[in-house]
């Protein structure tokens, strides 16, 4: 268990109500939760969590940090914002769901091989890099996550899919080389580090 | 009588000119009907036609029969007071359901002439009513209870002009809602828990010279009828006071469901259990500061299971939601929340139950930090020095879910404090004290009647407040479980009606539904039987008994439905407007044909609430229905004297329907048991035909609603093609 | 009418050569006819998209957008933002909602723009490309260009999440939206009724849950087909090239022969407003669109 995480435990004398309305993108939102479960039917991919956001919201209110936190319910999320549409009490609920994933990967507690939580950290640092999405080194990268003869099988497997889109002018093999970016780059990656050092403080993600 | 003068007045207007021979009709009138005038006019409701009428009444008519449209249209234009009045339903009975053509006008026509036979018939015996000679103007409410919802009618009638007088069986004004720390909001922005506001209102009341109070008294002892109630109120310390009152709002509340029938969740074994009658004690102990609980011990847990002995459907306790609980918890967990937030307050509800703006009050809960659990409470025990409740977890499926609490506070139901179940009928699970709160003095028992869990029955589909009892008007918990602000509405609306009682009394006046009719049943002691039928049948307990067992009418009590004078087996009960004679001379007016005509003639005895209604609106939607039918609108089926049946059957019909309103606990019948004892009573009559040698299918009843407009005239083609299936009757002479 | 002018932020997937550069071609194609300039925001960066958040966190993410509408104000100060992906138009709206209601958030974010020297004050308004058309221009202008009416050609609507939620066009409902619809029955096209019409694809899960979304994508593309459609036509990047791309696998995977051809609004128009095969981005498709190919030749 990582430092931030015993650390977070003790600040909130394992209320974990009150960690998640402090800590979590919108987390104080869970309390408002009313527990029709309409969030719940309305989620594309609702089948495959084992907890929908219904009982993500009750399980934090029974304190039930663990299970929430190592759970990889939230990472079932597509952004579609249909609970939220649909959320008679008006819950952010697509934000706290990001919220609760980014916070579960910050505290080192989300399923390591969550293939999304994978994908998002890779998508991130590519961005990061340039500025810019780089798609091919995107789509390889998350090929080659798992190691490289699955990468290689995977990327076998999808390489039809990769020629026509070379063929229709979608993918440009020389991203490989640098490809798009932006000219600031350096301001960039300067304002994201400041911001990451000012959420860190208000969240209380700087270890003590 | 030999003063009789009828006119008979047939109408051309509206298509009935063109459909009819009016000249016919005339006739009939002149012929069948023995009219002494009869006038045909093109548009009998216009400024002309009524002044012709109104002219013919100056100069000596005494009677007069309309042949136009409904009797339920154009009720201003033909109001006439001084004559008797009766209509023959052309339009909407006759032309608009009968289809055009040659092929159907004899047919047409001759429903037509027999509707004017009739309404001469009717005429005849029709006498207007001379005014009630018991009427009594008492300007005095009588207010039973003296808690928000009592308060509040005390005020409201006070306001009003009327004086009061308010018994409160306490020592002190308030009810429940003076027990309270602060009542759950009610006004914007919904937010916070409020006062009760009762030291205002006792305050408003002591200040008030139209308003008597009587504290730590009873009611001992109601007789009497509206305008003229005397009631003996007993103190505490034995004496006993009469009043004269006017009408009475009978406000006496609830009592909370005993939580020593629930001990599984710790009811009256554990201390540390509570109702939310407990909860407020200790919060009103505490008085602001923090709740401690009856040990004295500091709260920082607390636990509110919701539909404690509530929604049950085991049968051992309440099946009702009381529908205040969930608002009641919601705003006893702000009591510890307000006072200090790291309490933790937790509610366990299975359907938390917030209408209207209580919506916002749960919200403002949730904002607070009250956490809201969905779960069902196994049990509640004992464990250490404070409490583990357990329950089944609905969203998160876990069935022994536990959480500890200092204090767990039970949310029970409201019981009615309706006083003695006068049809004996107790329902399981509900606990109603035996002790009259009326203590009426009538012939049906000491109290208002109850419809379904020990409420009082106060019929709020159709007439908010308006007990079985007239005059007697229930109001608040003892109606319906409510809280303050529904009560304080309930108790407005309540006093309103009082009010009105007091003074249709006055006058002599019918409450609704026959509102305004000043006839009163009267009968001919000389051919009685004492058979008490009357007194027991009569859904208002209207009639009393002398000490010879002849029956007393109080006037001001009845609704004028009739049920009397269907019960008389002696046919002595009668009304001036409407007899045993009034109807069956209509009967036995319809020009019977004979056999060989193969054209059967079906009585049809329709309840003027809700049959007839859904007759003419047949009639105005153009529904077509057979021209075999003749129909007779009746006050109520209760009023149905079954002479009506046998004679028509006797004079040759081959069948009579009776189209009354929908009975049992769901009742519709405006007079509330009316069309329950016509059923009864017609339950009987298979047997009164199977020794004529007809069949059973030649009485029929129906339950019919005033929405049945599509259904009715299907009802009336399919009876029609069942009589000739089963063939003409054999009584035709 | 005079030139409109915007601040246009293309998003790394129109960029050339990307997924949706075709996406891109078409828009330009479509602007020219309706005289609007696209003045694109110097230097942009990535909005972060939906999957952004796990490692990006919150205020990172806001600072990456609040770059780009700082940097509008600045070089393009009165211009409207305009997006035309569907994930930047939301990110960067979704920012604007949160700096502009919460100062904390607001300030933090500028702390963090300093150091790529810029400010976010919020003056800029932020429109997705079909907001232009709707709201600025209306039906009945956009109707006006038409030359070559998309007459008996089959179309479902396909308008997915992120234009339709949690935002949506102004005036559309979430369950419904209509506008896509009534684009398509502007050029003259018929839009088919269907039930998928708002249906998830499975966004960036795609790639990590493919599975998953490909059953989503099944679903969509079926009941497209059932309801006799012939193309699918969408205002989102990432719904056209999930519902493109993933046919193949699709059919794979449940035995189907899905071959739909998946469009952008903004080809239907360059076509109806007779503009070439070329200018519409046809080339661009995975999944050949014959028909459209054919009515584009046809003079």
């Amino acid at each position: 268990m990582s430092d931030l995480n015993t650390q977070a435990k003790e600040k909130y004398h394992n209320n974990f109500l009150k960690e998640v309305a402090a800590n979590v993108e919108e987390g104080d939102w869970v309390k408002m939760c009313m527990q029709c479960g309409v969030c719940s039917g309305s989620c594309p991919f609702g089948p495959h969590w084992a907890h929908p956001p219904q009982e993500i919201f009750m399980m934090i209110r029974a304190g039930k940090r663990e299970e929430v936190l190592t759970s990889d319910s939230m990472w079932m999320c597509t952004s579609c914002y249909n609970c939220i549409v649909r959320c008679p009490r008006k819950l952010p609920i697509t934000h706290i769901m990001h919220g609760l994933a980014n916070y579960a990967h910050r505290l080192g507690l989300a399923p390591k091989n969550q293939p999304t939580r994978q994908f998002a950290k890779l998508f991130w640092n590519n961005i990061v890099k340039t500025g810019r999405v780089n798609e091919l080194k995107l789509s390889l990268g998350l090929y080659f996550k798992d190691g490289l003869a699955s990468g290689v099988k995977t990327g076998m497997a999808m390489s039809s899919v990769g020629l026509g889109l070379v063929k229709a002018k979608r993918l440009n093999p020389m991203e490989i080389l640098g490809g798009h970016g932006c000219k600031d780059i350096k301001g960039i990656q300067a304002m994201v580090k400041k911001a990451q050092e000012i959420e860190a403080k208000r969240k209380g993600f700087t270890a003590a | 009588m030999a003063d009789q003068k009828i006119a008979a007045y047939i109408c051309q207007g509206c298509g009935l000119g063109d459909r009819l021979d009016t000249k016919a009709l005339a006739q009939i009138a002149k012929t069948d009907g023995k009219a002494h005038l009869i006038r045909e006019h093109e548009f009998l409701c216009n400024a002309d036609g009524v002044a012709t009428i109104q002219k013919d009444i100056d100069e000596g008519v005494t009677h007069v029969a309309i042949a136009a449209c409904s009797r339920r249209a154009k009720t201003e234009a033909f109001y006439f007071p001084t004559v008797a009045l009766s209509r023959a339903n052309l339009r909407e009975g006759v032309i608009w359901i009968r289809p055009e053509g040659d092929e159907h006008q004899e047919t047409t026509q001759e429903m037509a002439q027999d509707y004017v036979r009739m309404a001469c018939a009717e005429a005849k015996r029709l006498i207007q009513p001379g005014g009630n000679p018991t009427a009594a103007r008492n300007t005095t409410v009588l207010v039973v209870g003296g808690g928000v919802t009592g308060m509040t009618a005390a005020l409201e009638a006070s306001k009003t002009g009327y004086q009061v007088v308010l018994v409160e069986k306490s020592s002190q004004l308030g009810g429940w809602a003076g027990k309270l720390w602060k009542r759950a909001a009610y006004k914007e922005p919904f937010a916070d828990p409020a006062d009760t506001g009762v030291a205002e209102m006792a305050a408003a009341i002591e200040a008030d010279k139209n308003i008597k109070v009587y504290l730590n008294a009873t009611v001992a002892k109601t007789d009497g009828a509206p305008g003229r109630f005397n009631i003996d109120i007993a103190t505490e310390s034995g004496s006993v006071t009469q009043e004269h009152v006017g009408s009475i709002v009978q406000a006496s509340g609830f009592n909370l469901y005993d939580i020593a029938k629930l001990p599984e969740l710790g009811g009256g074994v554990n201390q540390n259990v509570v109702d939310q009658a407990g909860l407020e004690a200790l919060a009103k102990a505490a008085n602001g500061g923090a709740i401690k609980r009856a040990d004295g011990g500091a709260v920082n847990s607390v636990v509110f299971v919701q539909c404690a002995g509530q929604r049950d459907d085991s049968g051992k306790h309440l099946s009702y939601c009381s529908g205040t609980c969930c608002l009641t918890s919601i705003k006893q967990a702000m009591y510890f929340k307000d006072q200090n937030p790291d309490i933790d307050t937790i509610v366990i509800f299975d359907d938390l139950r917030t209408p209207g703006n209580g919506e916002d009050f749960y919200r403002s809960a949730q904002k607070k930090g009250v956490t809201f659990t969905k779960g069902k409470v196994a049990g509640v025990a004992a464990s250490g020095n404070g409490l583990k409740v357990t329950f089944n977890d609905l969203i998160l499926g876990d069935e022994n879910a536990t959480i500890d609490a200092d204090l767990v506070v039970l949310a029970t139901g409201q019981v009615p404090n309706s006083g003695v179940n006068i049809d004996e009928k107790v329902e399981e699970g509900v606990d109603v004290k035996p002790i009259s709160i009326l203590n009426l003095n009538y012939r049906q028992g000491p109290d208002v009647p109850q419809l379904k869990q020990g409420f009082v029955d106060s019929h709020f589909i159709c007439f908010p407040y308006e007990s079985r009892r007239t005059g007697i008007y229930p109001a608040g918990p003892v109606r319906r479980p409510m809280d303050i602000a529904q009560a304080m509405e309930d108790a407005t609306g309540a006093t309103m009606k009082a009010v009105q009682a007091i003074e249709n009394a006055a006058v002599g006046r019918a409450a609704h539904p026959r509102s305004g009719d000043l006839s009163f049943p009267s009968f001919r002691a000389e051919g009685c039987t004492q058979c008490k039928r009357c007194t027991v049948e009569c859904p208002f307990g209207a009639i009393d008994e002398d000490e010879k067992r002849f029956p007393v009418f109080n006037e001001a009590r009845c609704r004028r439905c009739g049920t009397c004078m269907g019960a008389c087996p002696v046919r002595v009960i009668s009304f001036e407007n409407y007899s045993i004679d009034s109807v069956g001379s209509q009967i036995k007016a319809v020009d019977i044909p004979d056999e060989f005509q193969e054209k059967p003639r079906i009585l049809i005895l329709a309840c003027e609430n809700d049959a007839y209604p859904a007759l003419d609106m047949a009639g105005m939607n153009h529904n077509e229905y057979s021209a075999y039918v003749r129909i007779i609108p009746v006050r109520c089926l209760g009023s149905v004297n079954l002479i009506w049946v046998t004679d028509a059957l006797n004079s040759g019909y081959d069948g009579v329907m009776m189209m009354g309103c929908k009975h049992g606990d769901n009742y519709q019948c405006h007079f509330v048991k009316g069309s329950e004892i016509a059923s009864i009573r017609l339950s009987k009559v298979d047997e009164t035909l199977k020794s004529l040698n007809l069949e059973t299918e030649r009485v029929q009843n129906y339950e019919v609603a005033i929405t049945d407009i599509e259904r009715v005239p299907q009802l009336i083609n399919d009876y029609a093609a069942k009589i000739q299936e089963i063939g003409l009757s054999p009584f035709k002479f | 009418m005079a030139t409109k002018e915007y601040a246009f932020y293309p998003g790394c997937s129109s960029q050339p050569g990307a997924s949706a550069s075709n996406y891109l071609t078409s828009v330009n194609s479509m602007c020219k006819t309706l005289d609007i300039k696209l003045n694109e925001i110097p230097d942009w960066n990535c909005c972060g998209a939906s999957i952004g958040y796990a490692e990006g966190g919150e205020l990172p993410r806001h600072a990456m957008n609040a770059r780009n509408l700082a940097l509008a104000e600045k070089e393009l100060a009165g211009q409207p933002v305009v997006a035309t992906c569907a994930a930047c138009w939301l990110s960067a709206r979704e920012t604007k909602e949160r700096l502009d209601h919460d100062s904390t958030l607001k300030s933090d974010a500028n702390e963090a723009l300093k150091e790529a020297g810029l400010q976010y004050n919020g003056t800029s308004e932020i429109k997705h490309m079909v907001e232009v058309l709707i709201e600025d221009f209306g039906y009945e202008a956009l109707k006006k260009p038409v030359v070559k009416p998309l007459e008996g050609l089959k179309f479902a609507g396909y308008v997915g999440c992120q234009t339709n939620r949690p935002f949506g066009i102004q005036g559309e409902s979430f369950e419904n939206p209509v506008y896509l619809d009534k684009l398509v029955e502007t050029m003259g096209g018929e839009a088919v009724a269907y039930d998928q019409k708002v249906t998830c694809c499975g966004g960036a899960l795609a790639f990590s849950e493919p599975e998953k979304a490909q059953k989503q994508i099944k679903d969509i593309v079926e009941s497209a087909y059932d309801h006799g459609a012939e193309m699918i036509v969408t205002p989102c990047p990432l719904c056209q090239a999930n519902v493109e791309i993933y046919q193949g696998d699709v059919n794979k995977r449940y035995g189907t022969k899905f071959n739909i051809p998946v469009l952008y609004y903004s080809q239907l128009m360059t076509l109806a407003y007779g503009g070439s095969a070329k200018d519409a981005g046809l080339n661009g498709q995975l999944i050949k669109a014959p028909k459209l190919e054919a009515f584009a030749a046809k003079k």
